[in-house]
């Protein structure tokens, strides 16, 4: 009931909000699938992920790389997308997931950086420029080019990932999920191959990030590595964790924050970073399970 | 011959630097199995320190080494404590928290830094004013300033006097006590909150020397320089085995020699030198978490 009010404020909302709080909606949007994502791997099997922005980079490339190199349309750079972020995560997951949870932290930031480094340094990813002039999407004739289109594409996502996260989460790969994040050892110990429960985790979460990078490709029709960086995967982290890991409304709400959170801070200027980092630490110490936590937690 | 004697000595320096650091990461994860997410930028943070005091103390101090060898020390004290307070306000309280907050928690300290330092300085980079000259000496075909001598020469004087400490003093044996089971150690007496402290002090001290030094030899200090140092620095404690000092001392020296001459091979040059470092920390991490030195560590249920 609250939901379905909220999505029909949301299908409203483009129409009577002017270009600036539609472009900041936008931004919410693509946010709140990037958190949603991240909280699969995070909220759900409990795998401090620091790198997160690279699944979102291998989308954003793929579409930019196979439009504007290629011709590609972009439809059909979807399923490529996602396949290279599945691809990406099982090459980086599965001999990483085995790792203490520290450890797999450090790796996954390392890994992060990889990727930025390769997209600043190849040729067909554009260095350190990045790609630009990619094609703008076509459907049934029509080019999608306005704001408003955009802002429909992310909505549409942001259903489907809200749809799957949250069958996948009363599922029974979400209850070994829960399991193996309050015990790996007692998981493992009943039957649960942990490392592919993780893995599972990590493939869905790089899948939902390569997604939101594919549309953010062709909204901003260019892809540079500097939206890529360590701080974008910190951003995204943050939005998890301030809703409250595990619990969709409050990553939602999260999401919005983050995005909220510097518009409104605007006038704090350079002090920004220094209150978001405050306010994290006392968050952490104060309330862990973040606004709005996972009743079962 | 030149040529690879003179990379030799600048992989050493590269070194030294990762090794100061990756003590620190070693000690704090071998008596809390904590990985301290703030201690790149403790790093950064000692090179201000430092800077401040030179700069405060100009007048009586000068630029040049005696200023150094006081703000050396000044900001391993301050420093220090600073690393305390921290573990104090940040970690301790959290000690029975699950793991993922503690990294969390240890991830918000690493920014509270950074973008404290941000804001005072404005996030430009800030010129160390230490004035040491280009004084060296030549050795055979290479040339080495006093400065690298020294970084050298006090790297290897703090590891062997850390060594000591840990191995021999009453002090080191309540560390060796607490890293190998907190618990018992506290039925047996130990005061773990001090010896907590006493690590994050030692740890913190050593990259607050690491931070001066890398000033006074770049010449500049940045306020995001902790990030990728903390993150090769973790790399090289990987390396050498993490939560062995030597293990440390050896896996700074590795990857500084590595990176030095992995830059200078044709086609893979300095652009693809960090891809190299991370990779190698995943390789090691995936086919060698206990590194080179490390002690194979049993999970305990």
């Amino acid at each position: 009931m609250l939901g379905g009010s909220v999505l029909l404020a949301a299908c409203v909302l483009p129409f009577v909000a002017d270009p600036y709080v539609l472009e900041v909606a936008t931004m919410a949007l693509l946010y709140i699938v990037l958190c949603l994502g991240l909280n699969v791997v995070v909220g759900y099997a409990g795998l401090l992920d620091l790198g997160y922005a690279a699944f979102f980079a291998v989308g954003a490339y793929t579409t930019g790389i196979l439009t504007s190199q290629f011709d590609w349309s972009f439809w059909a750079t979807l399923p490529v997308a996602a396949v290279a972020a599945a691809v990406a995560g099982v090459v980086i997951g599965m001999p990483t997931l085995r790792l203490r949870s520290d450890y797999l932290a450090i790796v996954t930031l390392g890994f992060g950086e990889i990727i930025r480094l390769i997209a600043r340094n190849l040729t067909i990813t554009g260095g350190a420029s990045g790609l630009y002039g990619i094609e703008r999407p076509v459907l049934f004739g029509i080019r999608l080019d306005r704001n408003i289109d955009f802002y429909f594409m992310f909505l549409i996502l942001v259903v489907l990932v809200i749809y799957v996260s949250d069958s996948l989460s009363h599922s029974r790969i979400g209850r070994a999920w829960l399991y193996v994040r309050f015990d790996e050892d007692a998981a493992a110990g009943i039957g649960i191959n942990r490392v592919a429960v993780k893995l599972y985790a990590y493939i869905v979460g790089a899948v939902i990030a390569s997604l939101a990078g594919t549309i953010f490709a062709v909204k901003m029709t260019a892809v540079s590595p500097e939206s890529f960086t360590f701080s974008q995967s910190l951003a995204i982290l943050l939005g998890v964790v301030l809703g409250g890991m595990g619990k969709i409304p409050g990553v939602i709400l999260g999401a919005i924050a983050m995005t909220l959170l510097p518009e409104l801070m605007r006038d704090a200027g350079i002090y920004r970073p220094l209150v978001t980092a405050v306010g994290l630490l006392v968050l952490m110490l104060f309330r862990p399970q973040g606004l709005w936590p996972d009743g079962r937690a | 011959m030149g040529f690879f004697l003179q990379q030799l000595m600048n992989g050493l320096i590269l070194g030294s630097f990762y090794a100061l650091i990756a003590l620190g990461y070693t000690m704090v994860f071998g008596v809390l199995k904590l990985l301290n997410f703030a201690h790149g930028d403790i790093y950064m943070v000692g090179g201000f320190v430092g800077l401040l005091i030179l700069k405060l103390g100009s007048s009586w101090l000068g630029s040049g080494w005696l200023g150094v060898v006081v703000a050396l020390f000044g900001s391993a004290a301050l420093v220090g404590a600073l690393g305390m307070l921290i573990e104090r306000v940040a970690y301790r309280p959290l000690r029975q928290a699950p793991r993922l907050s503690v990294l969390i928690t240890a991830l918000a300290a690493s920014m509270v830094l950074n973008s404290a330092v941000l804001a005072l300085t404005g996030g430009r980079p800030v010129a160390f004013p230490a004035d040491l000259g280009f004084v060296g000496y030549d050795l055979g075909p290479i040339h080495i300033s006093v400065i690298q001598m020294a970084l050298l020469v006090s790297t290897l004087i703090l590891m062997l006097v850390l060594e000591l400490f840990v191995s021999r003093t009453q002090y080191g044996r309540a560390m060796r006590a607490v890293s190998y089971d907190m618990v018992a150690s506290r039925l047996m007496g130990i005061d773990v909150s001090q010896i907590v402290s006493l690590t994050f002090f030692l740890g913190s001290a050593l990259a607050a020397i690491g931070g001066v030094f890398a000033g006074s030899y770049y010449g500049s200090l940045h306020f995001f320089m902790g990030f990728i140092m903390g993150l090769k620095a973790f790399t090289a404690a990987v390396i050498g085995g993490i939560g062995s000092i030597p293990g440390a001392m050896l896996g700074g020296l590795t990857l500084g020699l590595l990176e030095t001459f992995g830059s200078s091979i044709p086609f893979i040059g300095s652009e693809w030198r960090d891809v190299a470092v991370f990779g190698a920390l995943i390789f090691f991490l995936v086919l060698k978490p206990t590194g080179i030195l490390g002690k194979t560590m049993v999970e305990r249920i």
